[in-house]
């Protein structure tokens, strides 16, 4: 790394960009605290929606956090020299975003201070506790990685971290995927295209935070771009978004041809009021449509940025359609039957976010915010082609 | 023997001695908190057979006694844990109504098992499926996958806890098959307290128990059970 160029910062921006999410982290913190003292009585979540706000922050940045590391991979597995450039700020990014949603998902359990309960008491046949091992493996595999890349006696060792890391971010977003994909009881998870659904969502959600933080960087360096390196970092983009979009359809599809599943379906696509509104104008519409045809539409500039920015929000809407509508459509505990109970049976469970929930989940974006920004300044990743 | 040494020994026996009054008393008690001194048995299953035709639409004596047996505060709304409720289901093509009271169905696979991170959620060996409070650390994932919504999160801070039937704020909880009551001889108190015996309790594995001889004569489904959990609650009647 001797080579590279000393790191300017010189917009003030930065400083004050660091300055409020360490405020806003902080302010997150105070929703715990507020959280763990009243209970989960002062969330939206309840007995019928037991997973919320917290959960689609986390979960979109353990995926992004798996998809962004496509550009160290694609460096040092494939071999490509303009992306290699960029692997030791895509990996900095990615160990940012796994602390990040580790984070807000810890602080949303009902016990976090139990934290050394879950990391001792290990059920193997727990998907959950997997995942523990598979986030612990892999921030231990990126720092390797990263050591390869910034020793220069180690240097030798690059390439077999970086496929170690390669395949070990491919199991780990499997496990995320499997988190619902085993959930057998319930009509909008247990399906095994889950996980390949999960790790391609990834790439496009993981790319297009790269783009910001790649843009934001510059910026901060006052350095052009070069644009032959945009316009090759676009098109990938365009073809996760159509790959991650495919399999999105393709999970909608099979479900829409189970006549047990159809119901679901309609609610989710048709009647479910904000879900179905979220899905097509939120991520169809905001997050696939626009984005595609700010990469793909001829003769005009492309604004990588705008896509990237549209890209992250239709992640959003679909994992609070997937998480939040998925658990408000009922169960179907007698299928036949019409139900109805005091425990919400054969209704729509309703939900609402509460300020701490967004509280948390804003304050794990700004952990992984401030990890990102002090990172790249004093490990000096920026690119250097 | 010189004075140096005496006071040696003095302090020595003064030391063990209080040791001991310190200790005797927590022993004590911890033989005392421990209860039945032999484990459960793996050859009891214990289980439940709900004829819906007894069951009247518009009672809930089963969910007033579990309330008040576990200690619940009977409330029902959103974020209240109800460890048992009454279903009403109707069918939708013949319009036939059937009421039922739903709860933890202690399946001999239970999938709240299967997912739970630290093995707080158990199955004991007489196939009593419980979560354990102190092991709980509130991640909700066996509520998202218990096929029968059985499970509550504790979404506020407790009063007036049953000392028999200890919960906790931040934790996940469901019924215990009243699994203080079975251990001291007795039956779950929503089958005690059925007017109408809709709620026959007992071993499925003692094919001379009252239970083993009626599932083996009369018809009786297990809830959703394509999922092949093998359900230890039966319904008759639907």
């Amino acid at each position: 790394m001797s080579g590279y160029s000393p790191l300017y910062l010189r917009s003030r921006l930065y400083y004050v960009l660091l300055a409020a999410s360490g405020l806003v982290a902080l302010a997150g913190m105070f929703a715990v605290y507020l959280m763990e003292h009243h209970g989960h009585i002062i969330t939206g979540m309840n007995n019928q929606v037991v997973w919320g706000l917290p959960h689609v922050f986390a979960i979109f940045l353990i995926v992004a956090a798996s998809g962004v590391l496509n550009v160290a991979s694609i460096g040092s597995v494939f071999g490509k020299a303009m992306y290699k450039a960029r692997a030791p700020m895509a990996s900095l990014l990615s160990v940012a975003m796994l602390a990040g949603g580790l984070a807000v998902l810890m602080l949303d359990l009902g016990r976090p201070d139990r934290l050394i309960v879950a990391a001792t008491n290990i059920n193997l046949t727990s998907v959950f506790a997997w995942n523990v091992v598979l986030y612990t493996g892999m921030f231990s595999l990126i720092i390797i990685y990263l050591w390869t890349m910034m020793e220069r006696r180690m240097n030798g060792w690059n390439k077999p971290a970086g496929l170690a890391v390669f395949v070990w971010r491919f199991i780990l977003t499997t496990g995320t995927g499997l988190i619902f994909a085993f959930l057998t009881a319930r009509q909008a998870y247990g399906s095994a295209i889950l996980p390949p659904m999960f790790i391609v969502l990834s790439f496009a959600w993981g790319l297009a935070v790269f783009h910001l933080v790649q843009a934001a960087t510059y910026a901060w360096n006052e350095r052009q771009h070069d644009p032959a390196v945009i316009e090759r970092t676009k098109h990938l983009l365009g073809i996760f978004v159509i790959g991650s979009l495919y399999l999105v359809a393709v999970y909608h599809l099979t479900n829409l041809y189970f006549a047990q599943q159809v119901g679901f379906v309609r609610f989710i696509l048709i009647e479910g009021g904000i879900y179905p509104a979220l899905f097509w104008l939120g991520y169809i519409v905001v997050g696939n449509l626009v984005p595609l045809g700010l990469i793909y539409w001829p003769g005009r500039k492309t604004n990588c940025v705008a896509a990237s920015v549209l890209v992250i929000v239709g992640a959003f809407a679909l994992l609070y359609v997937f998480i939040i509508g998925g658990q408000a459509y009922p169960l179907d505990i007698f299928p036949g039957f019409a139900a109805s109970s005091s425990f919400g049976d054969g209704q729509i469970a309703s939900y609402s976010p509460s300020i701490y929930e967004f509280v948390l989940g804003f304050g794990g974006l700004a952990i992984a915010f401030i990890l990102t920004a002090v990172g790249v300044h004093i490990f000096n990743f920026m690119p250097q082609d | 023997m010189n004075i140096n040494d005496l006071r040696r020994r003095n302090f020595l026996k003064t030391s063990i001695g209080t040791a001991a009054v310190a200790i005797a008393p927590g022993f004590l008690l911890f033989d005392i908190a421990h209860g039945k001194a032999q484990a459960v048995s793996g050859k009891v299953r214990w289980g439940m057979l709900i004829d819906t035709a007894q069951c009247q639409e518009g009672c809930s004596d089963c969910v007033t006694a579990c309330n008040k047996e576990n200690g619940l505060s009977g409330g029902t709304s959103a974020t209240d844990s109800q460890w048992i409720r009454k279903v009403e289901i109707k069918d939708i093509s013949s319009g036939r109504k059937v009421s039922l009271p739903m709860m933890c169905q202690h399946c001999e696979h239970p999938p709240c098992v299967d997912v739970c991170p630290t093995n707080a959620s158990f199955k004991r060996a007489d196939g009593i499926v419980l979560v354990d409070r102190h092991r709980c650390i509130g991640c909700r994932y066996c509520m998202m996958a218990c096929p029968y919504k059985a499970r509550s999160f504790v979404h506020e801070p407790l009063t007036d806890q049953n000392p028999d039937v200890p919960r906790g704020k931040g934790t996940v909880e469901s019924c215990t098959l009243c699994v203080h009551r079975i251990d001291k001889g007795q039956q779950p108190a929503c089958v005690e307290s059925c007017t109408n015996k809709a709620i026959l309790f007992g071993d499925l594995n003692n094919p001379d128990s009252e239970i083993a001889k009626k599932i083996r004569t009369v018809a009786s489904v297990q809830v959703r059970a394509s999922l092949g959990l093998n359900t230890g609650v039966r319904y008759q009647g639907i």
